[in-house]
């Protein structure tokens, strides 16, 4: 079947501001525009894919997608996620997620105690059953940029260890030649993204929408996202 | 209710005194008693100190501002709006602005840089342009004072506090440190949008009786009179007025950019201005006779966020995130719907009117009934006498220089926080939300692609501040031709300019003499190189305790590139050969006079800076646009700060690849070196005889000075190399360090 069957649904926060990028990365990935959905609507028509975009969702006032987390929108993106349908959230998106117990942990501010902006390379790691990373061979490395203030994720030792073992762990920030440390963030393990117990919801820290092309400092993002679509679609 | 010849009774009539307080001189407050007929009352004295204060009237500048060439075939709409706009092909207007918030960010770092950002976005949105990208240009004390590690940390923060949320990505700046911002730290924030150029907002009320909106955020009591602070110098007591900074919401900002841009994209608003500096008051004032019409509102009306607030507070409250609008009459319910969505306030606080006056009601009375032209028209203008200047000497380089290796010299200038790499803080801006950042900061220019196309917009922001302190006139210039060389060495070219001008006390000769001179010699240079000034802003009494910072013109220049494909970094590969563009094989020496090499290593003698030919700058920035285009030049930077050697040395650690350059046989090897003479690029290419005979057919003057090679050492002559990785650790290392209080 055709990538542009997939039907993706982009929820928008007032504070979004990652939603165009990630429309536009996935409607030249699958070759359809993916719909954007307010967070007054109540409920989302079927979708194979929901994406949480990144962004400032409520100008992060409380913390870090708490308020998103609770708008109308969530209860129709809860609802999806509880029949097994698939849910992708990006750096703010990733923290709405987690806000709305989708999936474990969570981000507090950076160990630098700042912003920071700049490319990373993460490993897909290895022993993963889900979508997002069917497609990509573990130990694939990838150049996607982070930009965020809260993305070092924390989470207890035994939580931490249970993800290992149940095969959670996405994504890793790995050594390589960009200038800083290897890890942005402080993140426990080195954890760039999560998914859930079934595989189904995943969270990361780094933007893939933003790595397209290799104008835009790297095209790992598009093969991130296509391997993505093509294991939802099959 | 025009006919009141008495002041509206809410408030007690002024004296002199209460002029003074608010920055009016003697001759201001006898003018208004004249133009009016009668003693202002509070409200109305607040109203015509904010309009007549330095900030809001250009009083000391106009003079000068006007010999600025602001006309091209380009222009859509020059200085007067909110921003300047100028055509780039496609049906697409850029529209861009620069402007200071320089004695806020010393009280309050973090809410005035981040309510400097949110200032310009607004001024660049309410002329209908979706903005794409933000530029800074930043001047803080001496790296070791004590307080600018607490200043640039705040700043910076705030800076990105308020991008990174609203999502704009900061594409490019400049950040220098000098003792003489000890006490003034300056703080210039632009920003750039795109529009369809037959879709631009103005700021002309039109339509008597059309409902005047108000939208946005509420009104507080934040920032009361910051335009005039903002036109007063420094003094101890300044840290009393942390309570005029204003405080900064991007949320909030973001649902504003987001409401205004739909509603624009509607066939429903006539006229629309931001609440920037003087809030209320100036948009009102400027929609109104920019209109030349009037203007009533009801102050009961506006939404406020504190109880019992004055006529005075509210017009003069410079409260963020807030808009006025004039709106077709029958457009009211379409544009509050759209606010309302956006959990926005939409009130109509007013009318149009034909009356020619502003008319205020407050409690069901008259709280002020002034007529506009004097306002606008009677504005002071002053022509202030300038100083007499000295000539400087031109400095010959054996008086300075020594026999070290160029490489010991490099390491001395390139670990100096004058040239370390500004990682520690582009890092903490978000460059590349919307994802078309093709060249983030870091480089000569910054780049974004023009959404959706093939095409680029270029942008960079420059001023050394040491050459108009020696020569203003050529400092000015100077800013101009290193924005223009910033550009073309990305490959791109400028368009047009925006202008920052801060200086001191424009009442004392010797600043308004480097004013004046700067200002004339940045019309020199806008004219040679076409590219007119479309916008900016003037920031004066930057002193502190009657000490002036060095001058800082500040010139914000965007361009334009055919391909987004075609543009170059300055990091070269291995086995290229290296060219200096804009200089012969003969030449053994270089400008020394007022260079970094002399500031840092010298003591910085009297001398004259390096001379600004504009002709040369228009040629050697022409061709080497062309050469990126053709694709001869693979890698380009310009030569700017610290000369030749450290231009290589950057290239290099850009390209993390060593390099061989050749030294002049005799001559000066540090003035050549280190020399900061104008309208050189150093640029990598695989054929250097092709790249020297296309500049010998333009009448470029050109000459291989090396080559880059694969061992990771920069050598000069036969001289001991250095380690790269030593050269990059030196320049990562020195703000960092700086920063953790190492």
């Amino acid at each position: 079947m055709s990538l542009s069957a997939l039907r993706v649904a982009i929820i928008v926060f007032p504070g979004s501001n990652c939603d165009r990028d990630m429309m536009v990365a996935i409607e030249r990935l699958a070759g359809r525009r993916p719909a954007l959905v307010w967070h007054k609507e109540t409920s989302l028509d079927p979708v194979d894919l929901a994406i949480i975009p990144g962004g400032f969702s409520y100008g992060d006032y409380l913390r870090c997608g708490a308020l998103a987390a609770r708008s109308p929108i969530m209860e129709a993106v809860l609802d999806h996620a509880a029949r097994g349908g698939a849910v992708m959230g990006i750096c703010n998106g990733f923290q709405v997620l987690l806000e709305a117990g989708l999936l474990p942990g969570v981000l507090v501010e950076n160990a630098g105690l700042k912003y920071v902006c700049r490319n990373t390379c993460i490993e897909v790691v290895g022993g993963t059953d889900s979508p997002f990373t069917a497609g990509l061979a573990p130990g694939h490395r990838m150049i996607i940029p982070v930009a965020h203030n809260e993305g070092n994720y924390f989470a207890g030792d035994e939580d931490l260890q249970r993800l290992e073992d149940n095969g959670q762990i996405a994504f890793r920030y790995v050594d390589s030649d960009i200038v800083g440390p290897a890890n942005p963030n402080g993140a426990a393990r080195d954890i760039a993204g999560i998914v859930s117990a079934n595989g189904r919801v995943m969270g990361m820290m780094p933007h893939p929408e933003r790595a397209i092309s290799a104008e835009l400092g790297s095209a790992d993002g598009a093969t991130m996202l296509t391997a993505s679509l093509e294991a939802l679609i099959s | 209710m025009s006919d009141i010849m008495t002041a509206p009774h809410q408030d007690p009539a002024m004296t002199f005194e209460n002029a003074a307080s608010m920055g009016l001189s003697r001759e201001e407050w006898d003018l208004i008693l004249t133009r009016l007929g009668r003693t202002p009352n509070l409200c109305e004295l607040g109203i015509f100190s904010a309009m007549w204060s330095e900030h809001c009237s250009y009083k000391s500048s106009k003079k000068w501002l006007k010999t600025l060439p602001t006309e091209g075939p380009q222009v859509i709409q020059g200085p007067g709006e909110n921003a300047g706009a100028v055509d780039i092909g496609d049906g697409l207007a850029a529209i861009f602005k620069i402007e200071s918030h320089n004695h806020p960010s010393f009280i309050e770092p973090y809410q005035g840089a981040a309510t400097g950002v949110g200032g310009i976005l607004r001024d660049v949105f309410t002329m209908g342009a979706r903005p794409v990208a933000l530029l800074n240009a930043l001047r803080f004390g001496a790296a070791d004072h004590e307080k600018t590690r607490h200043l640039l940390s705040g700043v910076v923060s705030g800076i990105g506090g308020y991008g990174n949320c609203i999502g704009i990505p900061t594409i490019g700046g400049e950040v220098n440190f000098d003792a003489s911002y000890n006490g003034n730290i300056l703080v210039n924030a632009m920003a750039i949008g795109l529009a369809n150029s037959d879709r631009i907002f103005r700021s002309a009320a039109t339509g008597p009786g059309n409902p005047v909106i108000y939208v946005g955020a509420k009104t507080g009591r934040d920032g009361i009179h910051g335009a005039t602070m903002a036109s007063a110098e420094f003094s101890d007591e300044t840290e009393s007025k942390r309570p005029t900074v204003q405080v900064g919401d991007p949320f909030t900002g973001k649902l504003l950019m987001e409401a205004c841009l739909e509603l624009m994209a509607s066939d429903s608003v006539l006229a629309i201005q931001d609440m920037g500096a003087a809030g209320l008051t100036s948009s009102s004032v400027e929609m109104a006779s920019k209109g030349g019409l009037g203007m009533e509102m009801d102050l009961d009306l506006v939404p406020a966020r504190e109880d019992g607030m004055s006529a005075y507070e509210l017009m003069l409250s410079e409260s963020q995130e807030r808009m006025l609008m004039v709106l077709k009459p029958d457009a009211t319910d379409t544009a509050r719907q759209i606010f309302e969505k956006w959990d926005l306030d939409f009130m109509p606080i007013g009318k149009v009117t034909e009356t020619g006056r502003l008319v205020l009601l407050k409690d069901g009375d008259v709280a002020c009934d002034i007529p506009l032209a004097p306002l606008v028209d009677d504005a002071p203008e002053y022509d202030r006498p300038q100083a007499e200047m000295a000539k400087r000497p031109t400095l010959a380089s054996a008086d300075i220089t020594d026999g070290r290796p160029v490489t010991e010299v490099l390491a001395e200038l390139l670990g100096s926080v004058d040239l370390a790499s500004r990682r520690w803080i582009y890092e903490q801006y978000d460059s590349q939300v919307m994802a078309d950042t093709i060249a983030p900061p870091g480089g000569d220019a910054g780049l974004v692609r023009i959404h959706g196309s093939r095409r680029g917009l270029a942008a960079s922001t420059d001023c050394t501040p040491r050459y108009v302190e020696a020569d203003p006139r050529t400092g000015g210039a100077q800013a101009v031709a290193e924005s223009w060389r910033n550009l073309s060495a990305i490959g791109a070219r400028g368009l047009a300019i925006t202008n920052n001008l801060n200086f001191g006390n424009p009442e004392r000769p010797e600043i308004l003499t480097q004013m004046a001179q700067s200002v004339l010699g940045m019309g020199d240079a806008a004219r040679a190189l076409d590219t007119p000034v479309v916008s900016g802003n003037v920031s004066l009494y930057n002193e502190t305790d009657g000490s002036a910072i060095l001058p800082c013109p500040v010139i914000g220049m965007v361009g334009t590139i055919e391909d987004i494909g075609a543009a170059v970094g300055m990091a070269p590969t291995a086995g290229m050969a290296l060219v200096v563009i804009g200089q012969t094989a003969e030449t053994d020496d270089g400008w020394l006079g007022v260079s970094l090499y002399a500031r840092n290593l010298a003591g910085s003698p009297d001398a004259a800076p390096p001379p600004v030919d504009l002709q040369a700058e228009r040629r050697n920035g022409l061709f080497v646009q062309q050469q990126i285009a053709d694709g001869l030049i693979t890698a380009a930077h310009d030569i700017s700060d610290g000369g030749l050697a450290v231009a290589v040395a950057e290239m290099c650690i850009a390209g993390r690849i060593g390099a061989q350059v050749a030294l002049p046989d005799g001559g000066n090897r540090h003035g050549w070196a280190f020399g900061e003479d104008q309208a050189r690029y150093i640029v990598a290419t695989s054929d250097a005889g092709a790249l020297l005979a296309e500049a010998k057919a333009a009448g470029v003057p050109a000459a291989a000075i090396g080559s880059t090679r694969d061992a990771g050492e920069l050598q000069f002559g036969d001289e001991n190399a250095i380690s790269l990785e030593d050269l990059s650790n030196l320049v990562e290392a020195t703000i960092p360090a700086l920063m953790s209080g190492g």
